[in-house]
């Protein structure tokens, strides 16, 4: 099954899909199973579950400090794998974000096939642009996962439309110059960039980089087929005294953004 | 075949690996240094600031106390000699002439030694650039002069605090930068690495090292040398002086990488002799890196060779066998340093020493009657505090100083 199947269904509700990310083995192998079975159980759709990474080059303080953590609890790419399963077990689509290096050395074909066996659906991938995809185009096709590529408000149109033109599933629409970090504000050129995409393919489109309330999910979810939330849920576990307090907080921020991304389309009837 | 391909990959090595976001930012990039080398105003200008404002030609200096003592003639290329003491001004020079063309009006870098950090402020300074530098924590201390020099110099200097606390670290912080200012912000990268067209790019700034060398090795003895050494760090140098001379076959090229307490220790920076291939900062080259494609953190003495990666093309011309690359010990460089501080009186950069080094066990190799080409890339300076500590000199040299002086029946 592809992730963009939880995008169609989330479309037959009139609501945005709704996309949460952790890194796998923050804050421990366990936490994070549990934090992201309580975003599954208050009404994520997609849970992207990242990929720990040395050297995290577009992402902000709070998930590189998730990271951090995360490698220093010894979390390795076979952690990953398992995280997905467990969570994959609850009926969520599951996609992995990562870096592209682990993969590399993993072996793209092996990494498909033993993510396709743990129930993995995709992978976004932050720092690899179709041009340098020929393993993974393969290998994804081999293995039938999406591929996530993202967009940006600097792509020009003709790179929006070679880029899409690869993608399967959804689109990741990064709706910021810059790197990952909740925002007070989202995004003005997000909507702009939201219809350039559109133009170009009838995938769904996800928008992220930068939402952390209700409020702006549904900001969001009025011109996005998806709200994509990572550091803002990162932040409630590093504030949390205890990984049950976490998850517990984990589930009631995903409760609020769930709630946000069918306000806006039932306010517009 | 020729490399790099118009994507910008030796063989398999090189590419884009970046997100997004900067792509545009590398296109225009790339189309602006396309346009820069065939065109005759740009070349002019970067030529003129090269003689008149950077001191080029840099001499080419027949070493001959330095010979005798390791048994084969060493000419050294004086790239120390350059306007603020290293061969990296070349490449910053061309950059911030570029900046200039594209409209851009910020500088951004990363540095390890702090001798790219000078060179970008003090374009900087001399385009009228707003200027901020990356160092990591580790070598804001191990490197406080040029830290110094930096400020002087109007520019911001950024102590990074994440990871390795190295040059590694910068780098990423100074990618964050970028993919947020990207606007009205040039990330002048320091050596041949990261995404296309840098590695190509920052080659063809500082090749002008080989152009020069080359003319003047065969003013100089009427042919050409049996090797040309320098030290490899992102492999700058190394690119610059090698690049004139891959078509001549009878020529060697041997890159020094910094092999710390060893390679069998793990605790080194040698990333060709002891890494894999894999990508890290937007190229596929080798890198030092764990099982998981997790980067290993690097360790030597010198804080400009202190980095898991390496240019693309010097993994190219490694799998290729072009070139011969091996790794040079803390304390192997420690020692040629003193050799040339003592045979020469030139103090190189310890980053240098390692080519220093790396020269002997060519001479041994090579033989008596053979002329040893040697990148002599920066000056010591900003290591002096570094290698008085080596050598213990500063608490002795104050005690014994004075003490000889005082004595009555001296
Ligand atoms: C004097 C000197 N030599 C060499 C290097 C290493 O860089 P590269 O390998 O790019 O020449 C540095 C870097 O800081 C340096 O300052």
């Amino acid at each position: 099954m592809s992730s963009g199947a939880a995008f169609v269904r989330a479309r037959g509700e009139d609501r945005a899909a709704l996309v949460g990310y952790l890194p796998a083995g923050f804050p421990s192998y366990d936490g994070c199973v549990a934090a992201l079975r309580a975003m599954v159980a208050a009404g994520v759709d997609i849970v992207e579950v990242g990929l720990p990474y040395s050297d995290p080059v577009i992402d902000g303080p709070t998930i590189q400090a998730a990271a951090d953590v995360a490698l220093r609890n010894g979390t390795r790419t076979t952690d990953v794998l398992r995280t997905v399963e467990a969570v994959a077990a609850t009926g969520a689509a599951v996609v992995v974000m990562t870096y592209w290096n682990p993969v590399l050395r993993y072996g793209p074909e092996r990494f498909a096939r033993d993510l396709r066996a743990a129930g993995g659906q995709g992978l976004i991938t932050p720092d690899l642009i179709p041009e340098e995809a020929g393993e993974w185009l393969t290998a994804s096709d081999d293995n039938g996962l999406d591929r996530i590529f993202l967009v940006a408000p600097s792509s020009g149109d003709g790179r929006i439309a070679s880029t899409v033109a690869e993608c399967r599933g959804w689109v990741y629409a990064a709706s910021t110059m810059g790197v990952t970090g909740a925002r007070d504000a989202t995004s003005a050129v997000a909507p702009a960039l939201v219809d350039r995409v559109r133009a170009a393919t009838d995938l769904p489109v996800g928008v992220g980089l930068g939402v952390s309330n209700g409020a702006q999910a549904a900001e969001v979810a009025a011109y996005a087929d998806g709200v994509i939330v990572g550091s803002a849920f990162v932040r409630r576990l590093l504030d949390a005294d205890s990984e049950q307090a976490g998850a517990t907080s984990v589930g009631e921020l995903a409760g609020e953004l769930a709630a946000g991304v069918r306000r806006q389309r039932s306010d517009r009837r | 075949m020729s490399v790099p391909d118009s994507a910008g990959r030796f063989g398999p090595y090189g590419g884009r690996y970046v997100p997004e976001a900067l792509v545009a930012a590398l296109d225009e990039l790339t189309a602006a240094y396309e346009k820069a080398m065939t065109d005759e105003d740009f070349q002019g200008e970067f030529h003129r600031l090269l003689r008149d404002y950077a001191g080029r030609p840099s001499l080419l200096y027949d070493a001959t106390r330095l010979s005798a003592e390791i048994g084969a003639r060493v000419l050294l290329k004086r790239e120390d000699l350059n306007h603020t003491g290293a061969h990296k001004i070349n490449n910053v020079l061309g950059q911030a002439l570029l900046t200039q063309r594209m409209g851009k009006s910020r500088v951004i870098a990363e540095t390890g030694a702090g001798q790219h950090g000078v060179a970008t402020a003090t374009a900087a300074a001399l385009f009228g650039l707003e200027c901020v530098v990356y160092m990591g924590e580790v070598d804001t201390e191990r490197q406080a002069l040029n830290v110094a020099r930096m400020r002087l110099l109007g520019a911001t200097v950024v102590p990074v605090t994440s990871g390795s606390r190295t040059l590694k670290d910068a780098m990423n912080e100074a990618f964050r930068d970028w993919v947020t200012n990207v606007d009205d912000t040039h990330y002048v990268i320091g050596s041949v690495g990261g995404p296309h067209p840098f590695p190509v790019m920052v080659r063809d700034f500082a090749s002008v090292i080989g152009v020069e060398a080359r003319e003047q090795c065969l003013g100089l003895l009427g042919r050409l040398p049996d090797a040309v050494i320098a030290c490899v760090g992102g492999g700058s140098n190394a690119m610059g002086i090698f690049h004139s001379f891959i078509a001549d076959e009878s020529v060697r090229l041997f890159g020094f990488e910094a092999g710390g307490e060893g390679v069998e220790t793990g605790r080194h920076a040698a990333t060709l002799t002891g890494g894999s291939p894999g990508v890290l900062h937007g190229a596929r080259s080798y890198v030092l890196q764990d099982d998981d494609g997790q980067t290993l953190e690097s360790h030597s003495i010198s804080a400009g060779l202190d980095y898991p990666g390496v240019g693309p093309e010097h993994a190219w011309l490694h799998d290729t066998g072009r070139a011969t690359y091996a790794s040079v010990t803390d304390a192997e460089a420690m020692a040629a340093f003193e050799l040339l501080c003592r045979t020469e009186g030139i103090i190189p950069a310890i980053e240098t020493a390692h080519a220093l080094a790396g020269a002997q066990r060519v001479a041994s190799e090579l033989g008596s009657d053979a002329v040893l080409l040697v990148n002599l890339s920066g000056r010591g300076d900003k290591d002096v505090a570094t290698a008085g500590r080596w050598f213990g000199l500063l608490g002795e040299a104050d005690a014994e100083g004075p003490g000889e002086n005082l004595n009555p029946d001296a």
